[in-house]
């Protein structure tokens, strides 16, 4: 238990809560653009890029890492477009295309840097599960600050983002430039995905973007509430899964991030006071008692009335 | 004065022309029908005028310049549609995005702008849901919620696309009093419209749209048989003769 005390540890708990609740609110964005699958491309496509950096440069400082990272996710997801543009080939099955194509040859060049002795010792492998524990000081500041810039630029734009979202055409009407945010939207996807691909490693770090939203939706009916609980439940899987894979030696932490993810999902699906299942099944039982009720009622007056 | 001028506007889906030299001026305060079966462009039109969908060639003109620089004076209501209504918001929210352009961006809307909101609602008969789920509206109420969006804009041209699609006939007469009014106000308004039967009560002008202008003008001189049925091809035969049958009785 002492693990949890170092201030190392606690530096990376702050890290990894940041990059949930930047999750969580991007998320958000992305279940609404109805581009969850978006994230999972992209987080896949990114480890070409994380590779072929450590090959030219060898160097393992996670700033210098994502910004492969994200030329490989950027280009993955250009591919993507250009398919669904100049093709009749559907957007989800070009994102199929592309993240399994991507995390191959991401695959490939890995098995070859584990070959040589500098790259096993780089622990590249973490970048699949995410290991937390692993990274070093440099790495928590640069997750940290860039996580809290994906956060500013949600919140600051707020009321339009969820104009984008809701009635894009009429946005353009008011001058809103579909096109920029597009953009905006595209690069904070990205930025997410590659901050969280050495905590969470690139096969899971979608789970921190599609999950929390899907269980926000159970608790609200108001977009900003939606926003705001979807980037506590991602920050609480963030915290709760970094806790679990720093208690034991060697846990990776994507996984343990899922699984409380995964967890609060549940609870919402069944307790959420909106949409949730119980919600939901004692509602229709208390509308069919009223109906009911109703009928008899009215049956006795037409009694009453023969 | 002409408040949008259209000259040889063509645009494509994919290999598909759907217009084709299409050109018309539209002049201030008038109240404009846009009628022609499925697939004549219609929605496509406005669609292209609002540099929503690209168009192959043509000019067109807002109040004597570009729409760039007018786009405050232009309000549009879309399809109901278009847009996915099980997004978590109320209909006094939607109505605000209306006014989104004059909050200005990165900006919050305060007091005022939420009073001028509930009085668009009100216009439209839906004060009362202000506070409703946007999903749990009927079909015509969305409709209105989507009026009170473009009536907030206080605009001085507006595109309406099948704003009477699908709602019934007590919406269809709220709609048509505040298209009216607008009127009066010396507003101009296009109307995409899909019931002819209703072309003579309710609009003045009326174009007539099969991937070019068939006809254009006043609907007492243009929304004759012979328009109709070029426009439409023999197949709107039995309608309009029944509704020769129906004036006669009226008469």
């Amino acid at each position: 238990m002492s693990i949890l005390l170092s201030s190392n540890f606690q530096w990376v708990l702050l890290s990894t809560l940041l990059l949930g609740i930047a999750a969580g609110l991007v998320g958000c964005l992305a279940y609404w653009k109805k581009q969850s699958l978006m994230s999972d491309a992209l987080s896949h496509a990114a480890l070409p890029g994380v590779v072929l950096i450590f090959l030219l440069f060898q160097v393992k400082d996670l700033f210098v890492l994502m910004i492969g990272a994200s030329i490989s996710a950027l280009l993955g997801a250009f591919c993507i477009m250009l398919i669904k543009s100049t093709t009749r080939i559907t957007e989800d099955t070009a994102m199929g295309m592309i993240l399994a194509v991507f995390f191959g040859g991401g695959i490939v060049l890995l098995t070859l840097v584990n070959k040589t002795s500098t790259g096993n010792q780089a622990g590249l492998n973490n970048f699949i599960f995410g290991q937390a524990a692993s990274m070093v000081s440099s790495d928590v500041m640069t997750m940290s600050i860039l996580a809290i810039a994906v956060i500013f630029i949600v919140v600051i734009g707020f009321k339009e983002w969820k104009l984008f979202l809701f009635d894009p055409n009429f946005a353009k009407g008011l001058n809103l430039s579909i096109k920029g945010m597009n953009i905006i939207y595209l690069l904070i996807l990205v930025l997410t995905v590659v901050v969280g691909i050495q905590a969470v490693g690139v096969i899971l770090m979608s789970a921190l973007l599609i999950i929390p939203p899907v269980s926000a939706r159970y608790w609200t009916h108001s977009f900003k509430t939606m926003m705001w609980l979807s980037g506590i439940f991602g920050g609480i899987s963030g915290a709760v899964g970094t806790t679990i894979s720093a208690l034991g030696v060697g846990l990776p932490t994507g996984p343990f991030i899922v699984v409380t993810s995964g967890s609060i999902f549940l609870v919402s699906l069944f307790l959420g006071i909106k949409k949730g299942l119980i919600v939901e099944s004692m509602m229709l039982r208390n509308k069919r008692k009223e109906v009911y009720e109703q009928m008899v009622a009215n049956s006795i007056v037409k009694e009453g009335n023969s | 004065m002409s408040v949008l001028t259209v000259d040889g506007l063509s645009a494509a889906y994919r290999k598909n022309t759907v217009l084709h030299d299409v050109s018309f001026t539209i002049n201030q305060g008038s109240l404009t029908s846009i009628v022609g079966p499925n697939g004549a462009g219609k929605s496509t039109l406005i669609k292209v005028l609002l540099e929503l969908h690209p168009r192959l060639t043509g000019t067109t003109s807002f109040f004597g310049t570009t729409l760039k620089k007018e786009k405050a004076r232009v309000g549009y209501v879309p399809q109901r549609g278009s847009v996915d209504w099980d997004f978590p918001t109320d209909a006094l929210d939607v109505v605000m995005m209306g006014m989104y352009g004059q909050i200005g961006w990165v900006k919050w809307p305060n007091k005022h702008h939420r009073v001028k909101a509930l009085e668009a609602l009100d216009k439209v008969g839906m004060a009362d849901y202000a506070h409703r789920q946007i999903s749990e509206l009927s079909g015509g109420q969305q409709q209105r919620v989507f009026l009170a969006r473009a009536l907030i804009q206080d605009a001085d041209l507006y595109f309406m696309d099948e704003p009477l699609a699908g709602v019934d006939a007590a919406t269809e007469r709220a709609i048509m009093t505040i298209l009216n009014e607008l009127k009066n106000e010396g507003r101009t308004v296009l109307v995409v419209h899909h019931d002819l039967q209703t072309v003579e009560d309710y609009f003045d002008q009326v174009l007539f749209l099969n991937r070019s202008v068939i006809a254009h003008g006043e609907v007492t001189s243009t929304f004759t048989t012979e328009n109709i049925e070029r426009t439409y091809g023999g197949t709107i035969r039995w309608l309009k003769e029944g509704v020769g049958v129906v004036d006669s009785t009226l008469k």
